[in-house]
């Protein structure tokens, strides 16, 4: 299968002033592409600057240097209002918490016809109606629930009004902000499938970005893992988690708890210090077709050997 | 022998709201042992956190009340005590960590003093030797440079660090029972690693007894000795980790399990638990879980189940553990879990290594 770039992200910069003298590199210098139709799940602790990335890939930041394509063309450059209009119908965010993301005055059917008014796309208030409530029922909401204000749902109910109001667009491209943070177990694993399902359906790509590493690992079909402005390993969701290379990811890895208390009494906590290698010198480098890990030379070759060993063991 | 020290009897809050009597707690019963930790598990709303700030007491009045129920410790009913009698027991046998370490401390004070807020008042340490106590906390809990850290606003620590002073101000008086509702929800995965190994390790060395309160199926196998489920008010399955986790009865219990993806998951679909928990101010007839119950029958709609004794430890209130119920399974993802879990335990403790 030929896998065409949907987004092209080059040496993304964004640096925050603070105070005088202050500098703050959120963003510190990353590249990756995302593939039309997968999920590309950002993993990191809060600090690491994935929010910051996502929130510059759809320019509700300036870019300090680097390059964001979306379809080819550069996402950060001059662009007449009509080309930007396009630009953001294609390109559509889900918020993290489902409580301070929706207008507390606005009906759910204004919220969602938000976005279909601005980009007069259907003019017709009856068509308009109608298509609200098709957006509801999509998610899985009733029909009736579009004069109904925000704080009359749960948590969860939110979230999926939410998604409908991104998905009113016909958009290609979704950035989901930790999407599933804020709910409850029972409650995230019902928005996960629909946005799984809403994906199939739509031919809809994601960047995913949270903290929650099993939740990634089920949604991604390729994971980032950031530390401190940097992505320090980049792979298949698969072969990030069964071949960590990177010790930052090892940690994270080792960090997650599993609900099964065998495991968990036997629990190996690994720690990842900056200081136990060279940092200073680590270039992005792909150790294997799609596995890239930020590292030196040197250590970029004893990660070769550690995946071919790992080969050894493959299903012949 | 009975060596529980906290016993809770039929435990019932209400809340009086515009809408109505809320009923958040409808009947909990449980016991605490000494140094065990409890979990109590369940999602926003299931009644969990009302029931530790009702040992707490800090159900708020007036429209707070606790109209049933005993909550016996140290031959004192908790449930009866004026607020008065509450404050000498508060902060000193019982202490509490709160999810929000952001919000739990006061901006406006320098964390020494609020550590030795409490030692003063209960402990009627001097100034000095409180100090002295305050700066062993803090060595305790793990915060590098207490000396400096000590004349130090919450604000110039980071979450996880201001979650320890948190710790340390509940460990201050050496409580008998230590509540911690969602202590790290708001915290990293490394982060939150970190704090509940520092709980682990402060449990062993003062012998505390812990409530912990979570929805993360994965911190209860990490720490709890015996889990309690909540549902709409009520623990619906309390028994040993292992009872719970590698032999669920109750349908709600097998949904919260299927829910949480493991690392290895492959099925295209997580088991979602339909629909949502049950209005609290209306509780339904019958079975509060019937509603979102695939495995419904006629007798849920009709009547509440009682606790079903499964083994001397495991008991769960579901109608398909009574004789006439039809036999029925976890779903297979729950199952191939558990079985998954087994299975793996060695090999990853090998690749550990």
């Amino acid at each position: 299968m030929d896998k065409e770039k949907l987004l092209e992200v080059k040496n993304l910069k964004q640096h925050f002033q603070t105070g005088k003298k202050g500098v703050i590199k959120a963003v510190n210098g990353i590249s990756f592409d995302i593939y039309r139709g997968e999920t590309f799940g950002l993993v990191g602790e809060s600090g690491c600057g994935k929010s910051t990335t996502g929130r510059t890939i759809i320019r509700l930041y300036d870019a300090t240097s680097g390059e964001v394509k979306f379809n080819g063309i550069d996402v950060h450059g001059k662009k007449s209002k009509k080309n930007l209009k396009q630009f953001n119908r294609q390109m559509q965010m889900i918020f993290q918490d489902p409580y301070a993301s929706l207008n507390p005055r606005m009906t759910v059917k204004e919220i969602i016809s938000e976005g279909i008014d601005i980009h007069g796309l259907i003019k017709n208030e009856k068509d308009k109606t109608a298509r609200v409530q098709e957006l509801l029922e999509t998610v899985g909401l009733n029909k009736e629930h579009a004069s109904r204000y925000p704080h009359e749902f749960s948590g969860g109910q939110r979230q999926r009004i939410g998604i409908a109001r991104a998905l009113a667009v016909d958009p290609e491209f979704i950035i989901a902000d930790e999407p599933i943070s804020a709910l409850d177990v029972s409650i995230q694993a019902q928005v996960v499938n629909l946005m799984k399902e809403l994906q199939k359906e739509h031919k809809l790509t994601y960047l995913f970005i949270a903290h929650d590493l099993s939740m990634v690992k089920y949604i991604s079909d390729r994971i980032a893992v950031m530390y401190f402005g940097r992505i320090v390993e980049l792979a298949d969701s698969e072969e990030l988690y069964n071949k960590p290379l990177h010790p930052y990811t090892k940690s994270l890895l080792s960090a997650i708890p599993l609900p099964d208390p065998d495991f968990e009494r036997n629990r190996k906590r690994i720690v990842y210090d900056p200081n136990m290698h060279d940092t200073q010198n680590a270039e992005f480098r792909e150790i294997s077709p799609g596995h890239w890990v930020l590292c030196t030379e040197e250590e970029g070759k004893a990660y070769k050997q550690t995946i071919q060993g790992a080969n050894g063991f493959l299903k012949k | 022998m009975d060596d529980s020290i906290l016993d809770v009897r039929n435990l019932h809050v209400t809340f009086d709201t515009y809408g109505g009597k809320v009923q958040a707690v409808r009947g909990v019963n449980f016991s605490l042992k000494k140094g065990e930790t409890l979990a109590i598990v369940g999602e926003s709303g299931s009644g969990k956190s009302v029931t530790t700030k009702a040992l707490m007491g800090l159900v708020a009045k007036p429209a707070g009340k606790i109209p049933k129920g005993e909550i016996l410790f140290e031959d004192k009913d908790l449930a009866k005590l004026t607020e008065k009698q509450m404050q000498k027991i508060r902060g000193k046998d019982l202490s509490m960590i709160f999810q929000d370490p952001m919000t739990s401390l006061n901006p406006t004070m320098k964390i020494g003093k609020q550590i030795m807020e409490g030692l003063i008042l209960h402990q009627n340490l001097s100034k000095t030797n409180a100090k002295k106590r305050a700066l062993e906390l803090l060595e305790l809990v793990g915060i590098p440079d207490p000396v400096k850290r000590i004349d130090q606003y919450p604000h110039q620590f980071s979450g996880g660090m201001r979650q320890r002073v948190v710790i340390a101000i509940a460990l201050a008086c050496n409580p008998k029972i230590l509540i911690a509702d969602e202590p790290t929800t708001a915290l990293d995965v490394t982060i939150q690693a970190q704090i509940l190994e520092l709980m682990k390790d402060i449990q062993e060395k003062m012998d505390t007894s812990i409530i912990f309160i979570t929805h993360d199926l994965g911190v209860v196998a990490n720490v709890a000795d015996r889990v309690a489920v909540m549902y709409a008010g009520k623990i619906v399955e309390i028994g040993t980790v292992d009872d719970v986790f590698y032999n669920p009865k109750h349908p709600y219990t097998w949904g919260l399990l299927g829910s949480m993806p493991t690392v290895d998951s492959e099925e295209e679909k997580l088991i979602a638990i339909p629909g949502t928990p049950p209005d609290l101010i209306h509780p339904p007839k019958g079975d509060a879980f019937a509603a979102r119950n695939e495995y419904i029958m006629q007798i849920d709609l009709e009547e509440e189940p009682p606790m079903f004794k499964v083994s001397d430890t495991h008991y769960a209130a579901t109608w398909l553990l009574h004789e006439d119920a039809p036999d029925v399974n976890p779903p297979q993802a729950v199952k191939k879990r558990i079985s998954d879990a087994r299975r793996n335990k060695s090999s990853v403790e090998e690749v550990r290594d």
